[in-house]
């Protein structure tokens, strides 16, 4: 009976470490961004909000941009190889050499796609540092996280979905097309949301191919001017790459203010991205089953 | 009735030719590295046992030593330290969260925990870099009493080790979730406690799944470049203790890169630790494949 008593007592011990470490990841995750915020919001001054050098407006601009586009590239290819992977490649050699390059892209250190992106985007076409540079090199991290997330979805797909789409005559792509990835749409926004998030906080793949600065007049709107912000030619930092730029090399002494401002802007991001991806997803999800559906879902699971 | 090129073969070509693109882009990222990395040994001549075993790097050409050297030892020891001081740190943390999460309380596990370590696996890393040197390092400057600042290998290692936490507690979590609910119910039906429970049934199943967690947490230590370089303080030197300032072969990549001339040592031997790099990446990925064929076999056999 001691042997009992004393598991017993191991056993409460062992329920109350653990709680106390799970309210100290809490505690000191939240605190973290609570901390950050606070941070950010007290070095707030309306110069740090506005388009002049001083200010993130531009950093923000270019922030947005470049996600956009690097999302308009990497989508596109991400979801096609994750259909491939899915629907197409039949289990061989070179599915499996597709499968590890998709690994080793996903997992290659992202100063490494940086430095590989200076040398392909930058140093072979004879140019400087620029947006477009640096915008690809994003879509080079984007591509295997979206390919992932299609092919998972895909893969769960239940087998009579198929099935019933190709009873009613439909070839394969017809199927993938009308059935599948209307089924998978949901996580597909989400994927694709959580790929932009990634390219937020981007900088170490940035800081060789987008540049750390830019120059823009947000009086001209003309895309072909170097100037413009919408040239994607010119040299771009994001709010990430401003953030390493103010701690390693700017001299003007509120350079600190500036980068506390900065990251909570980028938390405030990341968080709007994360809790938008999720509503996103159900309210999509709810659209397409359609209210009927989710009352017999509930219906069922109460049963 | 509509041709079947339509309605079938060109959506085929088109994704295969996308899949094909990926193994070419990987191929080309492979190709142009190694290029790039070997030349330090091939045109350079610098011999490739300097590179692993010299501790000074100083490729600058001086008129006693005209070529300089480029030894990286003190990267891959300063990397190696440091990813492995982060796991010390997060892993504990990382795979109590997990049974937390699964088996003390999935209700706020699953409610408060789970949620809050996934949106952190979304905050960039210079942030966490930043908090490292703005609120971290001073505060590791006065427990420690160091005069100039506490940026060294431990500030670097508990900011890595914040970063990586999400990683391992996401993928244990998973894996905890997968062990068949019949192994947790025939221990208790033995009279187990829920930590022997924990402890010689759940565990052990879920070893795996735990073990790919620790190695893509190490990944990403590995890998991360800026927020090590804001906080580890870049002196190129074999660190002493674990509050010597010190540096990574991200952080160098990162710090040297722009300003070296290219086709020179230092550009060079740059080269050569981001090949490095992409080849341990592609070790921590073999890594995995073995773990998860491992946990294959095992489940065939039973």
């Amino acid at each position: 009976m001691n042997r009992n008593k004393r598991a017993k007592i191991a056993d409460n011990i062992a329920t109350i470490f653990l709680y106390i470490i799970a309210i100290l990841v809490i505690v000191l995750l939240t605190s973290i961004t609570v901390y950050l915020v606070y941070r950010g919001i007290k070095s707030y001054i309306p110069k740090y909000m506005s388009f002049s050098p001083d200010g993130l407006g531009i950093q923000l601009f270019n922030t947005l941009y470049m996600v956009l586009l690097s999302i308009i590239i990497s989508a596109p290819l991400g979801i096609c190889a994750g259909i491939y992977m899915a629907e197409y490649a039949k289990p061989s050699k070179l599915t499996d050499i597709v499968r590890m390059s998709i690994e080793t892209l996903a997992s290659l250190p992202s100063i490494v796609v940086g430095i590989f992106g200076f040398l392909v985007f930058v140093m072979l076409t004879h140019s400087t540092w620029n947006m477009f540079a640096g915008v690809l090199t994003l879509s080079i991290l984007c591509v295997p996280l979206l390919t992932r997330v299609t092919e998972d979805g895909l893969n769960e797909i239940d087998q009579s979905m198929k099935e019933g789409s190709y009873a009613l005559g439909a070839t394969k792509w017809q199927t993938i097309v009308h059935v599948l990835l209307p089924a998978i749409l949901p996580r597909l926004v989400t994927g694709i949301i959580l790929a932009a998030g990634r390219g937020f906080g981007e900088a170490a793949a940035l800081i060789y191919t987008a540049g750390l600065t830019s120059d823009v007049s947000f009086s001209n709107w003309n895309p072909s001017s170097i100037t413009s912000p919408l040239n994607i030619f010119r040299t771009s930092d994001t709010l990430a790459v401003r953030i390493w730029y103010l701690k390693g090399f700017a001299i003007n002494p509120d350079k600190y203010q500036i980068a506390d401002m900065a990251a909570a802007m980028l938390i405030i991001l990341v968080f709007i991205f994360n809790i938008g991806a999720r509503i996103t997803g159900r309210v999509i999800e709810r659209k397409m089953i359609g209210s009927s559906a989710i009352k017999s879902k509930k219906k069922s699971k109460i049963n | 009735m509509r041709s079947k090129f339509k309605t079938e073969y060109m959506g085929r070509t088109v994704v295969t030719v996308v899949g094909l693109m990926i193994i070419a882009i990987t191929l080309l990222i492979t190709v142009f590295l190694v290029q790039k990395g070997a030349q330090t040994f091939t045109v350079l001549k610098y011999s490739v046992s300097q590179f692993f075993t010299d501790t000074k790097w100083d490729p600058f050409m001086s008129a006693d030593d005209p070529k300089g050297s480029v030894g990286a030892l003190t990267f891959i020891i300063g990397s190696i330290y440091v990813s492995f001081l982060a796991l010390l740190f997060a892993t504990p943390f990382a795979v109590a969260c997990a049974i937390f999460i699964t088996e003390i309380s999935p209700k706020y596990g699953k409610k408060m925990l789970q949620p809050a370590v996934e949106i952190f696996v979304g905050i960039p890393s210079v942030v966490y870099g930043w908090l490292g040197f703005s609120v971290l390092c001073p505060f590791i400057a006065k427990i420690f009493n160091m005069p100039f600042g506490g940026e060294g290998l431990l500030s670097a290692a508990i900011v890595l080790s914040v970063m990586i936490f999400p990683t391992i507690t996401t993928v244990a979590i998973d894996s905890i979730r997968n062990v068949p609910s019949e192994y947790k119910q025939a221990s208790y039906g033995l009279g187990a406690t829920r930590l022997q429970m924990i402890w010689h049934t759940s565990l052990p199943a879920a070893k795996q799944g735990i073990l790919t967690g620790i190695v893509l947490g190490l990944a990403r230590a590995f890998g991360e470049a800026l927020a090590v370089s804001m906080v580890i303080g870049n002196k190129i030197t074999i660190p002493k203790n674990i509050l010597s300032r010190t540096s990574t072969l991200t952080t160098i990549i990162a710090n040297q890169m722009g300003s070296a001339p290219d086709g020179t040592g230092m550009a060079d031997s740059i080269w050569s630790m981001g090949l490095l790099l992409f080849v341990i990446s592609f070790l921590f990925i073999l890594m995995i494949r073995i773990i998860g064929k491992e946990r294959e076999d095992k489940g065939a056999e039973k």
